[in-house]
């Protein structure tokens, strides 16, 4: 299936460009498909491609030591990953793997680099992107080493909680990180951790508070 | 009755990347429209409503205290 000329104009990347340039980089571009959970790239590894998601979603993580995942972002169609290292040279900064059956559109690191020669002018459409992308990532930094989070997230729990006075207000995740001031990925890692910590048991649609004391303990933490 | 999770078809777009990547078909598109089919294999992954661009899905959590 050839590269839709429509679809390259939707990137941010590509978006000031002529019709016979996006012509030129359609030669460049190569399809790939992969089916559900399927890893696209490792953390670590050597990057060669700059990826375009076409159709689907591509989830990007950082995974810990202990193999705890911190999902970096949601990649929607028309928007890219593996930016960083295409430009700096370095390996993948981290892994990615697909939500559902994807296709993608990839440019080797070396063509991305004749593209850029070829069409200076897109240079600051990919400054733009990787200055979202900057920005977005300092916000995430900001929650995750400055904020008790969790201590918010657990605080949010206890004044919702349902029950014998009757049901609850019902809370989404998107819900919760509103009331927190935080992302969704961050309130994620918070209802595991507290998980963990053994305060709480996600239930399918239930958070059950099995432990009131030490979800109280966890909600004093100053943030 | 299997709880399930909710469209806002107000806010639905449906450009379908929920259906993508629902893991147990919950979701389908009917007469191009997002549509939830009620199964006990959802495991309220959230995945849909972390992949909605529109947030035209929620996947919402009862809060309870265990009893002793």
């Amino acid at each position: 299936m050839a590269v839709e000329l429509e679809f390259l104009k939707s990137i941010l990347y590509f978006s000031e460009l002529s019709l016979a340039e996006l012509e030129s980089i359609r030669k460049l571009v190569f399809e790939k498909t992969a089916g559900r959970a399927e890893m696209v790239l490792l953390e670590g590894e050597s990057a060669e491609n700059l990826y375009f998601v076409a159709s689907g979603a591509v989830k990007v993580f950082k995974t810990s030591a202990e193999g705890k995942e911190q999902i970096l972002s949601i990649v929607r169609p028309g928007e890219s990953f593996n930016d960083v290292p295409i430009f700096d040279g370095g390996p993948s900064p981290a892994s990615a793997r697909t939500m559902g059956p994807v296709l993608l559109y990839g440019i080797k690191k070396q063509d991305m680099k004749t593209i850029l020669r070829d069409h200076p002018h897109i240079a600051l459409n990919v400054i733009k992107v990787l200055a979202r992308r900057v920005r977005q990532l300092l916000s995430l930094v900001e929650d995750l080493s400055f904020r008790r989070v969790i201590s918010r997230v657990a605080k949010i729990l206890f004044e919702h909680i349902g029950g014998e006075m009757g049901r609850g207000p019902r809370l989404t995740q998107q819900e919760m990180a509103a009331m927190a001031g935080t992302a969704r990925e961050v309130v994620g890692r918070s209802l595991k951790a507290l998980e963990e910590e053994g305060a709480i048991k996600l239930d399918r649609h239930r958070i059950v508070i099995t432990d009131k004391e030490a979800l109280q303990k966890i909600m004093e933490v100053p943030s | 009755m299997a709880e399930m999770p909710i469209i806002d078809t107000r806010k639905c777009d449906e450009c379908g990347l929920c259906v993508g990547v629902c893991h147990c078909n919950a979701l389908a598109i009917v007469n191009n429209i997002i549509t939830i089919i009620e199964t006990v294999e959802c495991d309220w992954c959230t995945d849909c409503e972390a992949v909605c661009p529109t947030g035209a899905i929620s996947c919402p959590f009862e809060i309870i205290i265990q009893e002793p």
